[in-house]
C-alpha cells in the first residue's frame, strides 16, 4: 500500500515525525479553545457583575488553597433537579473574572456556585469549625483553625494589579484603597465613610445595589482572620448578576 | 545489558557535566536571592529546598566527577542503564507513597470523626487529594515513563542515551518537581487546576526539565543505528511533545510577585475550564495512555518473544488516537456555561475516540497470537494483558460517559470516580507493574525474578482490589446521581443533600478495602523487586541470562 510507503519517510526522520506530531495535536485545541475568545455570544450580556472585593478576593484564595474545589463544584447545569436544588443555572459571564474558574468536577459535597446569602454568618462559622455540629452526618474535614490565623494582606494590591493584567477590571482606585476596603468589609460600624466608599466603588462598576456585603464574618471583631475571608467570599458567590432583568430566553442567551 | 555499541565520536565527557553544572548552579543562585527575599514563608520554604537540594546536587555530581580519574562516564559503549535502575527504585517509592495517600483519603471519607485532625489542617482531604493524584500520575507514572522511554529509546535505537549528564538533569529535575509539588499542596500552594496545581516556579522548572527530556530522547533518536524509528518511540515522542504543550499553554498565569508562590491564571472563567479540560482529559490521553502503549509496544512483544500483531495497525492507530484525543477535552464540561457547540464537538470526537483506543488495545493483545499459554505460565504477561483489558474496558466507558445523557446523571459523582481508576490502577498500574517486573531482572541481570509465587499474590490481590475499588464506586456513583434527581409524588425532590452522602457511607468502606489490597500488592512487589536485584531466590545465577545484544533484540525491526 502507497499510504505504508510514505510514512516510511515519517519513521526515517526524527524531526519530520515530531514536527508531524506537534501539527496533528494542536489543531483539535485550536479549534476549540481560539475561538471562545472573539465569539461575542460566549459570554452572556449580564447586570450585576464586579469585581471581586479585596476581601473576597483573600477568601477565594483561602477556598482554593484549601483544595474546596476538589469537594465542591460552582457550575449550577440547566437541569430540573439542578436548578430547583441549587438556584438558576450558572451563567458564563458569573465566572468572567475568576482566575483560575473554580467550576469543580465532583460533587462529594453540594454545589456552592449560589450558596451566597443562603445560610447565615453564624452558620458558616459554626459548619467550617466542625462541620458535625450542623450537619451530623457530614464527611467534611474541619476548618477550626482558620479563626486562629490573622489574615496576611500586605501585599494585597500586588494581587489586584496581577488581575488588572489579566483582564478583569480593577480600577486605580480599587487599588489605591485595597488595604482600607479590605480591613471595613470585616469590621462593620467602625467608619462610615470607608463603607460608603467600599460600597460605592464596587457598585459602580456593577450597576447595581445590594450586592456588597459588610460584616464582622467570623464575629470576632478584635482581628480579621482567614475565617472572616472565607466566609465573606463564600456569602457572596452566586449573588452578584440580577437575575430579573437576565432574558434567559433571548435568542443570544439560549442553551 | 551493558553490551557493545560501536563508538562513533569521541566527546569531552565533562561537557555536559560542565553545562549541567552551570545551569543547576543558576537556578540555585536563583533559588538564594528568592529565599533572601520571599514575600510569603511558601516561597521562602521551596526556595530554601531548591537551594539546598540544587546545592546538593552540584556537590555530589563534583564527587562524582573527580572520581571518575579520567574514566569516561558516558562511554558510548555501554547503554546507560544505571539511570533506568534509579528510575525503578524511584517508580517503586512513589507509587507506593501514592497508594498509600489514597488510602488515607478514603478512610477520611469514610471515617471522618476519626482520620481528620482540626489542629492539623494541612492533613485535610482538599490538601491531600492533589497530593494523592499527582504522586500517582506524576511522581509514579513519570518515573515509570521517564525509566521505561530510557531504556526503551536505547535498545530500538542501538545507541547509549545521548547527552551524557543530561539525562541525569532529567530524571533527578523531575523528581525535585516532584517534591517541590508534594510539598506545596501540604503547604497549600496550588493553583487548584486539577491535575496540574504546582505553582508557576514549579512549573517553570518542569518546563526547563521538560525540554532537557526532549532533547535527551530525540538526540538518542539522531544518533540511532536502525532505520527505522520504533513504533514504541512514535508513542513516547508523541507523549512528550504533547504534554510540552499542553503544560505551557495551560499554566500561562500571572506571578502576584516574583518573590512569591501565589499566581493568577492569565485565562479566566469559560475560557481558562477549558483550557484546563483540554489540557486534564489529554494528561490522561498523553500520560496516561501513549506513555503506557509505548511500554506495550516494547514491553509486551520483548516478554512473549513474538513480533507486534500488526504493523499497519500501529500506524492507523497511532495517528488516529493523536489526532481525535485532543479534542475530547469539553465532555468534561456537559451543561456548563461552556457553549454548546464546543460540548458537542468534545462528545462526537470522544466516541470516535473508541475506535482507536480498542486498534491499541487489539493490537497489544494479538500480540499473544501463538503464545496464549503465557497467560497461564507468566502472571507477568497475565498482568500486562489483563492490564489491556482494563485499558479497553475504560476506553469505551469513557466514550460512553461523554454522551450528554449519560454524563447528566454520571458527572460529579463517584461514577467518575469508578472510571478513573479502572483506568489508572488497572491499564496505567498494570502495565507499569509489568513493566518493572521485566526491567528488574534485566537491569539487575537476574535469571528470573525472586519469587514467582509472589508475583501470583500481587496478581490476585491487586485485581480483587480493583473490582472491590470499582464496583463499590460504581453503585455510589450511580446510587447518588440518582437520588439528586429523585422527586417524591408531591413533585418535589426526595432527598437532601446530606442523605445522599450518608448513602455512600457502606461503599466508602468498601472502596478502603480494594486500595488497601491494591497497597498490600504494590508492597508485595516492592519486596519481591529488592530481593530480584540482590539476586535472591529463583534470581540467582546471573550466568544463565542469554546476553542480550541489541542485535538480538526482536522489537527492533518494526512489525510485519
Amino acid at each position: 500500500m502507497s499510504f505504508m510507503k510514505r510514512h516510511e519517510t515519517l519513521e526515517r526522520h526524527s524531526l519530520l515525525l515530531t514536527v508531524g506530531i506537534l501539527v496533528v495535536v494542536a489543531i483539535g485545541g485550536l479549534v476549540e479553545i481560539a475561538p471562545l475568545f472573539y465569539l461575542e455570544n460566549t459570554i452572556e450580556k449580564v447586570q450585576g457583575m464586579r469585581p471581586y472585593t479585596p476581601l473576597e478576593l483573600k477568601g477565594r484564595n483561602i477556598y482554593i488553597r484549601e483544595g474546596c474545589y476538589t469537594c465542591h463544584s460552582q457550575m449550577v447545569r440547566p437541569l430540573r433537579d439542578e436548578v430547583e436544588r441549587y438556584g438558576h443555572y450558572s451563567l458564563a459571564a458569573e465566572s468572567m473574572y475568576d482566575h483560575p474558574f473554580q467550576w469543580g468536577s465532583k460533587r462529594t459535597g453540594p454545589d456552592l456556585a449560589r450558596v451566597g446569602n443562603k445560610y447565615s454568618d453564624e452558620w458558616h462559622l459554626d459548619h467550617l469549625i466542625d462541620p458535625r455540629s450542623v450537619v451530623p452526618d457530614s464527611i467534611m474535614p474541619p476548618y477550626a483553625f482558620l479563626v486562629e490565623k490573622k489574615l496576611k494582606f500586605d501585599g494585597i494590591e500586588d494581587d489586584l494589579k496581577a488581575l488588572r493584567l489579566a483582564g478583569v477590571p480593577y480600577t486605580d482606585d480599587m487599588i489605591a484603597n485595597a488595604k482600607a476596603d479590605l480591613v471595613v468589609q470585616a469590621s462593620p460600624n467602625t467608619d462610615y465613610d470607608a463603607e460608603d466608599a467600599l460600597v460605592a466603588r464596587y457598585e459602580a462598576i456593577a450597576e447595581r445595589k445590594g450586592t456588597l456585603k459588610i460584616s464582622d464574618y467570623d464575629r470576632n471583631p478584635a482581628e480579621i482572620t482567614e475565617m472572616d475571608a472565607l466566609i465573606a467570599y463564600l456569602q457572596m458567590t452566586g449573588t452578584l448578576v440580577d437575575f430579573s432583568t437576565y432574558e434567559a430566553n433571548d435568542l443570544n442567551n439560549r442553551r | 545489558m551493558s553490551s557493545h555499541v560501536t563508538p562513533t565520536e569521541k566527546p569531552g565527557w565533562g561537557f555536559s557535566i560542565g553545562t549541567v553544572s552551570l545551569l543547576v548552579g543558576a537556578v540555585a543562585l536563583g533559588a538564594l536571592v528568592i529565599a533572601a527575599n520571599a514575600a510569603d514563608p511558601m516561597m521562602a520554604a521551596h526556595a530554601w529546598l531548591f537551594f539546598f537540594l540544587t546545592v546538593g546536587g552540584l556537590l555530589v555530581t563534583g564527587l562524582w566527577a573527580g572520581a571518575r580519574n579520567g574514566r569516561n562516564p558516558f562511554d558510548p559503549a555501554f547503554y546507560e542503564d544505571t539511570i533506568v535502575k534509579f528510575g525503578v527504585a524511584a517508580s517503586m517509592f512513589w507509587g507506593i507513597a501514592g497508594f498509600l495517600v489514597g488510602l488515607i483519603i478514603a478512610l477520611q471519607l469514610s471515617f471522618p470523626g476519626l482520620f481528620y485532625f482540626p489542629e492539623l489542617g494541612w492533613t485535610n482531604f482538599g490538601r491531600l487529594r492533589p497530593l494523592h493524584t499527582s504522586a500517582v500520575i506524576f511522581a509514579f507514572g513519570g518515573n515509570v515513563l521517564i525509566a521505561t522511554s530510557f531504556y526503551v529509546v536505547q535498545r530500538t535505537c542501538r545507541t547509549r542515551l545521548a547527552g551524557g549528564m543530561w539525562p541525569w538533569f532529567v530524571f533527578w529535575g523531575y523528581n525535585l518537581f516532584i517534591v517541590i509539588a508534594g510539598t506545596g499542596y501540604l503547604l497549600g500552594v496550588t493553583q487548584s487546576k486539577e491535575y496540574a496545581e504546582p505553582e508557576w516556579y514549579a512549573d517553570l522548572w518542569l518546563t526547563i526539565v521538560w525540554v532537557a527530556y526532549l532533547l535527551v530522547f530525540l538526540g538518542t533518536l539522531w544518533k540511532r543505528k536502525e532505520p527505522h524509528i520504533y513504533v514504541a518511540n512514535w508513542f513516547y515522542l508523541s507523549f512528550i511533545v504533547t504534554i510540552a504543550m499542553l503544560h505551557i499553554v495551560n499554566n500561562l498565569s500571572i506571578p502576584v510577585t516574583l518573590t512569591g508562590s501565589k499566581s493568577y491564571q492569565l485565562f479566566g472563567g469559560v475560557q481558562d475550564a477549558l483550557t484546563q479540560w483540554w489540557y486534564g482529559h489529554n494528561a490522561v490521553g498523553f500520560f496516561l495512555t501513549t506513555g503506557f502503549l509505548a511500554i506495550m509496544y516494547y514491553f509486551i512483544p520483548k516478554k512473549v518473544n513474538r513480533p507486534v500483531y500488526s504493523y499497519r495497525l500501529s500506524i492507523v492507530h497511532f495517528w488516529s488516537l493523536i489526532f481525535i484525543y485532543i479534542w475530547a477535552g469539553p465532555h468534561h464540561l456537559h451543561y456548563t456555561a461552556l457553549p454548546q457547540w464546543a460540548q458537542t464537538l468534545g462528545m462526537v470526537f470522544s466516541i470516535m475516540l473508541w475506535m482507536p483506543s480498542w486498534g491499541g488495545m487489539i493490537n497489544g493483545v494479538m500480540t499473544l497470537s501463538g503464545a496464549w499459554d503465557k497467560l497461564r505460565t507468566d502472571p507477568v504477561v497475565r498482568m500486562m494483558i489483563v492490564a489491556l483489558a482494563f485499558y479497553g474496558m475504560s476506553t469505551f466507558e469513557g466514550p460512553l460517559m461523554s454522551v450528554r445523557a449519560v454524563n447528566s446523571l454520571s458527572h460529579y459523582t463517584e461514577w467518575g470516580i469508578a472510571h478513573v481508576h479502572s483506568g489508572s490502577m488497572g491499564w496505567v498500574g498494570f502495565i507499569s507493574f509489568g513493566a518493572l517486573y521485566c526491567l528488574t531482572p534485566w537491569l539487575w541481570k537476574r535469571k528470573a525474578l525472586f519469587s514467582t509465587a509472589l508475583v501470583e499474590w500481587h496478581f490476585w490481590l491487586a485485581t480483587l482490589g480493583i473490582l472491590f475499588y470499582i464496583v463499590a464506586m460504581y453503585v455510589a456513583g450511580i446510587t447518588e446521581g440518582f437520588m439528586w434527581r429523585a422527586y417524591n409524588e408531591f413533585g418535589f425532590l426526595e432527598y437532601s443533600f446530606i442523605e445522599t452522602v450518608k448513602a455512600k457511607h457502606i461503599m466508602y468502606i468498601i472502596r478502603v478495602t480494594g486500595g488497601a489490597l491494591y497497597l498490600i500488592g504494590a508492597l508485595i512487589m516492592a519486596y519481591n523487586l529488592v530481593r530480584t536485584a540482590l539476586g535472591h531466590g529463583e534470581a540467582r545465577d546471573a550466568e544463565a541470562v542469554p546476553a542480550q545484544g541489541p542485535a538480538q533484540s526482536p522489537a527492533l525491526q518494526p512489525a510485519e
